[in-house]
């Protein structure tokens, strides 16, 4: 195997910021908000930096598609520990359709060029709660995955995942190459260290557009509108029972 | 009880950063209330290719400091400016294992020999901790009792000292201050007195922040009977000698979460080779970083005004008085307009100073300007916010009235007021002569 491990790392709209939509409804403001490293990405780069460490891989290579500050989010891996990073360029109308059928045919690509052993990425992004990119890239290399991750480790040459399902927890064992997503609690990720955030400067950032891989990122969909969640309503206090069911009637609702 | 929950979302919103303890993260997203106006961006700009002193490290190290505050210090603040003190050792042993501690310091000792503009980037970002007590403690850890030691220290000292106090392993404390000499630090009494090839020291310091937990102290004290200026020195004091004595824990109207402690020296022998540098150079070597320490605190507190306006637009919105938010009474948001206006200035001020700094000039003109506005901007800020605030701003259940009482400590520590003038006009030459 090739010890090759691909993490994918999108950049997001910070989770502590407050969301706006945009007067035409068209989407959200994105312009002078803070972004950061999409949290299951994170715990994606500590994973797949926790197996280097333990020489279970070679190397860890941090992935983002996006404009110009996609390459900050590549940056704040290679502080964590990833080796080096690839910049998918993808700018403007094309930036803003791009989803996950989009990513996961670049992933694709890419996992099939670097000869990756693993892709490790996170279970879902929080601006579009998609979960499905993980999905998608296995399917279409034809790999088994292993998603919602909360526990990853070797047996051999297989590969031992523990699942977050509805009921609990479920184990398996998957062949590589594979495809694995991570859930929360699969780690911590650590705090990039100062001495690794000035290292990371040396490390090397590829650049390419997804022509360079031949793929094809036009969007099947198309946004009519984003509105913001309704306002919740005040209830109303009853005073007994009755008045309770009377009112539900009046509802409609019994 | 509306105005009460109001404070406290405010408080949540701001304080919560408990991601990794939730389940989920569906409901954590808050949505605005306004659809019109472009969100509020203060301090540092997306683009990085057009900051003044910032590079794309500068803020990944802003980022990651802020994941350490947010995870490992804010949740506990309450607690600890409640408790009187925090875990210096705990919490410095966290910085310094991210190597937050030693930006300034030398790579020999486990330092990152970077420019000061990194220090101020840590400065800034220590002010989004929700008190001045902890950032006033790490500051005197980084930046008050070590640069000395790191400049003019023997080998063996800043292996002994310096080192683990970079590692976070050694809290480190400043004895300069006494009971009688605060400003006039030529007229402090401790004396050192050379006894074959110890140092006996008798005396005593006031206002030693980390004190009370301190493993090490930097201390001036007189060697000789020469002129004041001339005739000090500087020592590393281990803190557990025989003859130091934690006299007392210092009661102090804010910077609760910072141990301060009054000191006594009974006959304390220290190794000759404790002094750092050459003897009689003490009052030198301090003075020698007064520039840092000043923009150093003018960090901190930007950040720290930045945070209260913000908090203060927040409330005010959603609190309402004669059927209208607070916040959409012209005095309000014009008075938060000329705040924030004043704001920017300093930190344009900051800048400017550091950006010059670091290419090699002596700003101690510009040093001063802005440690003299930072500490006077603060008590206008704190001042309007808390009155904005109204009842709440009362309670200790807001951070308002917190930044109120820590905050005044900047017109009068590290260089009060006064001594700031009195350099501002030595350099206008307005001063009387003789």
């Amino acid at each position: 195997m090739s010890g090759r491990v691909l993490v994918g790392v999108k950049r997001v709209i910070d989770y502590a910021v407050k969301i706006r939509v945009k007067p035409d409804n068209s989407s959200v403001v994105t312009d002078g908000v803070k972004h950061s490293m999409n949290p299951f990405c994170e715990i994606a780069v500590e994973e797949a930096v926790k197996m280097k460490e333990k020489k279970l891989i070679k190397e860890v290579v941090a992935v983002s598609c996006g404009p110009q500050q996609a390459q900050e989010t590549i940056r704040t891996a290679l502080a964590m520990g990833a080796d080096r990073g690839i910049h998918v360029e993808v700018t403007g109308k094309e930036y803003e359709t791009l989803g996950p059928l989009q990513i996961s045919k670049i992933m694709a690509a890419l996992a099939k060029k670097e000869e990756a052993q693993l892709v490790i990425l996170g279970k879902q992004a929080i601006d579009d709660d998609c979960n499905q990119t993980g999905q998608m890239t296995a399917a279409l290399l034809d790999w088994p995955q292993g998603t919602f991750a909360s526990e990853v480790s070797f047996e051999g040459d297989k590969i031992k995942v523990v699942r977050e399902i509805d009921g609990g927890l479920e184990t398996i064992k998957i062949n590589m190459p594979a495809v694995i997503t991570a859930d929360l609690r699969l780690n911590t990720p650590r705090y990039a260290t100062l001495p690794n955030i000035m290292k990371a400067k040396k490390k090397k950032i590829a650049n390419m557009k997804p022509a360079d891989l031949g793929v094809d990122i036009t969007s099947r969909l198309e946004v009519l509108r984003v509105d913001e969640p309704p306002q919740r309503q005040a209830g109303v206090k009853v005073e007994t029972v009755e008045d309770l069911v009377s009112k539900l009637s009046e509802a409609g609702l019994v | 009880m509306a105005l009460r929950k109001g404070a406290l979302r405010c408080n949540m919103l701001v304080n919560s950063r408990h991601f990794y303890k939730l389940t989920s993260f569906v409901g954590v997203r808050s949505v605005s209330d306004k659809v019109s106006s472009k969100p509020v961006t203060s301090g540092d700009p997306e683009t990085l290719g057009d900051h003044l002193i910032y590079t794309q490290e500068h803020f990944a190290l802003k980022e990651s400091l802020r994941k350490i505050i947010d995870q490992e210090i804010n949740p506990h603040v309450d607690q600890w400016e409640a408790e009187g003190k925090f875990p210096a050792h705990k919490i410095f042993k966290i910085l310094g294992n991210a190597g937050f501690l030693g930006v300034s310091k030398p790579v020999e000792y486990g330092g990152l020999g970077l420019d000061f503009s990194y220090s101020v980037a840590v400065s800034e970002e220590l002010g989004n901790i929700r008190c001045g007590g902890i950032p006033m403690a790490i500051g005197v850890q980084s930046d008050m009792a070590t640069p000395a030691l790191a400049r003019f220290g023997s080998a063996e000292l800043k292996k002994e000292f310096l080192l683990p106090s970079i590692m976070g392993d050694k809290v480190a404390c400043l004895g300069v201050s006494e009971v009688g000499a605060g400003s006039d630090v030529s007229s402090i009494k401790t004396k050192a007195v050379r006894e074959g090839d110890e140092y006996v020291i008798n005396g005593g310091k006031m206002w030693t922040t980390n004190g009370t937990q301190a493993d090490w102290i930097c201390l001036l004290a007189n060697t000789s009977d020469g002129p004041p200026h001339r005739n000090k020195s500087l020592f590393c004091l281990p803190m557990n000698l025989p003859g130091v004595h934690i006299a007392r824990k210092i009661d102090k109207l804010g910077m609760w979460s910072s141990d301060t402690a009054e000191l006594f020296f009974d006959d304390v022998r220290v190794p000759c080779k404790n002094i750092i540098g050459q003897e009689g150079m003490g009052f030198t070597y301090q003075m020698l970083q007064f520039q840092e320490e000043r923009l150093w605190a003018v960090a901190n507190i930007l950040t720290m005004m930045d945070n209260i306006i913000q908090e203060t637009i927040q409330y005010t919105r959603q609190r309402k008085v004669f059927k209208q938010s607070v916040l959409h009474h012209q005095s309000v948001h014009f008075r938060l307009a000329e705040l924030q206006t004043e704001v920017e200035l300093l930190r344009s001020l900051l800048h400017r100073a550091t950006a010059l700094y670091i290419k090699g000039n002596d700003v101690t003109r510009l040093a001063s300007m802005a440690k003299l506005k930072g500490g006077r901007l603060a008590r206008e800020v704190g001042d309007s916010c808390l009155q904005f605030w109204g009842g709440m701003g009362f309670t200790s259940d807001v951070l308002v009235s917190r930044f109120y009482r820590d905050s005044r400590l900047m017109s009068i520590g590290a260089g009060a007021d006064e001594v700031m003038l009195g350099i501002i006009c030595k350099y206008m030459d307005t001063l009387p002569k003789n």
